[in-house]
């Protein structure tokens, strides 16, 4: 933060406060001109910048041009009007998950998670399910109080309903990162449909993660949170312990 | 520049990786599989769909198989339909389909009769193939293909049509490879779509209409260009052969083949990919087209640094495979990839180290080089110099194709922009470094040398554990990418099926004779 304004109106930041500068890349159709030049001049324009300033325009295919534009843009954001729900961020200990479990559930939170659809990307649900983790953060699998099952890839909405009331489980976890024409929603959707229909969508938490996914459109889509990139297995954990050892309310911050 | 290699060493897993595969192709010529025969059912010429839109050769393959006569081949059930008096192949496989009775093999054609009826179609189906080939190899010596390393793009729109306005756009920017990646959910398709195709998520179905369109587009942009075009595509999954018959009448140049891909990171079943590989390979070999393998994936589930030697022992093993199909080294585009944390000290050294040793371990394969996806974030800034720090080894060490970076990886599928950009610096590094690699030399006791030793080493060791232990061992513990799979698990077994002693089949006896 500046030392002599507080803002509460943001605008970008370059060189000086209040500047407003901002880069933007794009591609047209059309060949590199001086007309092509004062097309994208307007673009930026248009986008809420003054003063653009080509800095490049190529050929990057036939009868398209590539630019890069500075601009200054005129727009601000006022932060404390924005209201976003997120994910409780501050994650518990390894120590403090297993004592919680332990003392206030008694036996392991039983998590069955899946890509489901079409989609064969599995490092995220990897990335949290598996023991080996991501970035040194050690998987559900590596905790003594979860029981955790992965079902990989290309798991039907039917299938991952099947096992996970076969095992009992508290947790379903989703994970979608093909997003091509919005698929991934349609299909994250349908699994709570489903559930819905038959009668144990309150039964079980369920959780939406991947690189499109933030909380409010997993909240949006009927799912209880959404995890986006950068989530680590630890939040995951504690979030889940949250939720079923803990106060509902304190797992979710509004 | 040279890495430390002990010869001697790299003769020894070669030997380990033969009889790792060995053990395997015992199982292979015992059995066929659905797949298998709809592959050769097709390259006799039996074509088209019913009004559901089912293929004629799943339609017959199925039927086969039901009744419990696949062990035989499909080829002998053929042959019988043609003695018994069907006009062409066509008119011989749409009996085996619809007609009411199905034939048991009482009486009838003999099986000389039923081998004198296949061996004019049997000819020309190899002749296709053939020629298929001759004509790549007229238009590279028309239009000569670009320097190692090949750049390699991919285009991945759903719509076949789009693909082929990227793909030649991609080939105006520089690119010397373009690959239209897969609809995801087609490897586990036990049919390959008919027709010219406009909707699919996270890639473009492979089908052999679709395989017509992209060539058409790459031969454009190749006499535009004057540079050649290589067309790639993926066999892979349960109709991994049928796509590499697909692949070698439609003039492919490239093919993603690798079973053990598929079982690791689509849950196939081992016992029917290994089928099914031999086929597609024994095709791929006769058609002269580059495999290119999956070994890289392996370091996107498991570490980079910890699991190298995984990589190298995976790639002997595949070569060794391959060879037992036919196929040369100079077709064997084994993957390895860059993929070590960027944020370790000398993770670069490491990674140069590596691909050096595998540069010498296999000099006469068109190795693969894969880019960096693991650790790509959305900063794309910070992308972009990752992926200029993989070309420089890539030159350096000079790998013979190159999957280029995205600086978009982590984001979206690369958009028009995207491509350019890393199209452009790539040709920045490649020129500006082209001969760097032979300028300098390698302390052999130094960060590098010790790492291309130890890399080597600990192959070495896997494979004499796998050697002892059978590939299905060390595929069922997770020896390979930290993934685990069952011999009898996965997708397709049911589709596996032991040959009888008198099984039938005249093309892939000429194919192993070739």
């Amino acid at each position: 933060m500046h030392p002599t304004a507080p803002a509460k109106l943001l605008r970008a930041y370059g060189d000086r406060q209040g500047d407003g500068m901002v880069q933007m890349s794009f591609v047209l159709e059309l060949p590199p001109s001086a007309r092509a030049r004062e097309a994208a001049k307007k673009f930026a324009e248009l986008h809420g910048l003054s003063e653009p300033l080509v800095s490049t325009m190529e050929t990057c295919a036939e009868g398209y041009t590539y630019f890069v534009v500075y601009g200054h843009s005129a727009h601000s954001v006022d932060p404390s009007t924005i209201d976003v729900p997120e994910v409780r961020t501050e994650a518990l200990s390894r120590e403090e998950i297993h004592h919680r479990i332990e003392t206030r559930l008694g036996r392991k939170i039983v998590v069955v998670g899946a890509c489901t659809g079409s989609d064969a990307h599995t490092v995220g649900i990897d990335a949290i399910l598996n023991y080996k983790g991501y970035a040194g953060d050690k998987g559900l699998e590596s905790y003594k109080c979860f029981e955790a099952y992965n079902l990989g890839a290309q798991v039907d909405n039917e299938a991952l309903a099947e096992r996970a009331l076969a095992l009992g489980a508290d947790a379903i976890l989703v994970s979608q990162i093909i997003t091509q024409r919005n698929c991934h929603k349609e299909n994250a959707a349908a699994l709570i449909e489903l559930a819905k229909r038959a009668g144990w969508r309150n039964k079980m938490v369920m959780l939406l993660g991947g690189p499109r996914i933030d909380h409010k459109l997993a909240l949006e889509l009927g799912f209880d949170a959404g995890f986006g990139p950068g989530t680590k297995p630890s939040d995951v954990a504690s979030f889940l312990v949250e939720w079923m050892c803990g106060d509902r309310e304190k797992a979710v911050m509004t | 520049m040279r890495v430390p290699m002990d010869e001697k060493k790299v003769a020894r897993c070669r030997e380990l990786a033969g009889s790792i595969a060995d053990d395997v192709q015992r199982y292979i010529d015992g059995h066929t599989s659905v797949g298998a025969e709809r592959t050769f059912l097709r390259a006799f010429g039996a074509d088209g769909v019913d009004d559901q839109g089912a293929p004629l050769a799943n339609l017959v393959v199925d039927r086969y198989q039901k009744a419990g006569l696949l062990g035989r081949g499909v080829s002998y059930w053929l042959g019988r339909a043609l003695a018994s008096g069907a006009r062409d192949i066509q008119d011989a496989a749409e009996r085996l389909a619809y007609a009411p009775d199905l034939d048991k093999g009482e009486g009838g054609p003999d099986r000389d009769a039923v081998a004198r009826a296949l061996a004019p179609a049997t000819e020309a189906a190899i002749a296709r193939i053939d020629r298929a080939r001759a004509e790549r190899e007229a238009n590279k010596t028309r239009m000569r293909p670009g320097a190692n390393p090949l750049k390699y793009v991919i285009v991945a729109t759903g719509n076949i049509y789009d693909d082929a306005v990227q793909a030649k756009a991609a080939a105006f920017a520089g690119a010397d490879i373009v690959a239209v990646i897969r609809a995801t959910a087609q490897s586990l398709l036990d049919y390959v779509p008919h027709g010219a195709t406009t909707e699919g998520y996270g890639g473009t179905f492979a089908t052999q209409e679709n395989f017509k369109i992209i060539r058409r587009a790459t031969d454009e942009a190749a006499l535009e260009y004057g540079r050649y075009i290589h067309q790639t595509n993926y066999s892979s999954g349960l109709c991994m052969s049928e796509i590499a018959w697909m692949a070698a009448v439609e003039r492919l140049d490239m093919l993603l083949n690798d079973a053990m891909y598929g079982i690791l990171f689509r849950d196939i079943n081992p016992c029917r990919n290994f089928v099914d590989q031999y086929v597609s390979r024994r095709f791929i070999a006769r058609s002269g087209i580059i495999i290119n393998t999956g070994e890289d994936n392996y370091l996107t589930t498991a570490d980079a640094v910890e699991k190298a030697h995984t990589v190298l022992a995976s790639q002997f093993i595949n070569e060794a495979f391959a060879k037992r199909a036919g196929v040369r080294e100079e077709q064997m585009g084994l993957g390895h990839a860059y993929e070590i944390d960027p944020w370790i000290e000398n993770s670069f050294l490491l990674e140069l180290a590596q691909a050096q040793l595998v540069r010498q371990v296999f000099d006469r394969h068109p190795i693969k080089w894969m880019p960096p996806t693991k650790h790509k974030t959305g900063d794309v800034f910070q992308s972009h110099v990752h992926d200029a720090m993989f070309n420089l080894v890539g030159v350096m060490t000079n790998q013979s194709i190159e999957l280029l970076g995205m600086f978009s990886e982590a984001i979206h599928n690369p958009m028009l922009m995207d491509r350019y950009l890393s199209l452009k610096a790539t040709k920045y590094v490649f020129g500006a470094a082209k001969a760097l690699g032979d300028e300098l030399s390698v302390k052999p006791d130094g960060v590098m040398g010790r790492r291309a030793v130890q890399v080597l080493d600990e192959a070495h060791e896997l494979l004499v554990q796998v050697e002892r232990d059978t590939i299905w061992k060390a595929i069922e513990v997770g020896a390979f990418a930290d993934v685990k799979r069952t011999r009898t698990g996965g997708k397709g077994y049911a589709g596996v099926c032991e040959r009888s002693p008198d099984y039938v089949n005249p093309i892939l006896d000429e194919l192993e004779q070739s």
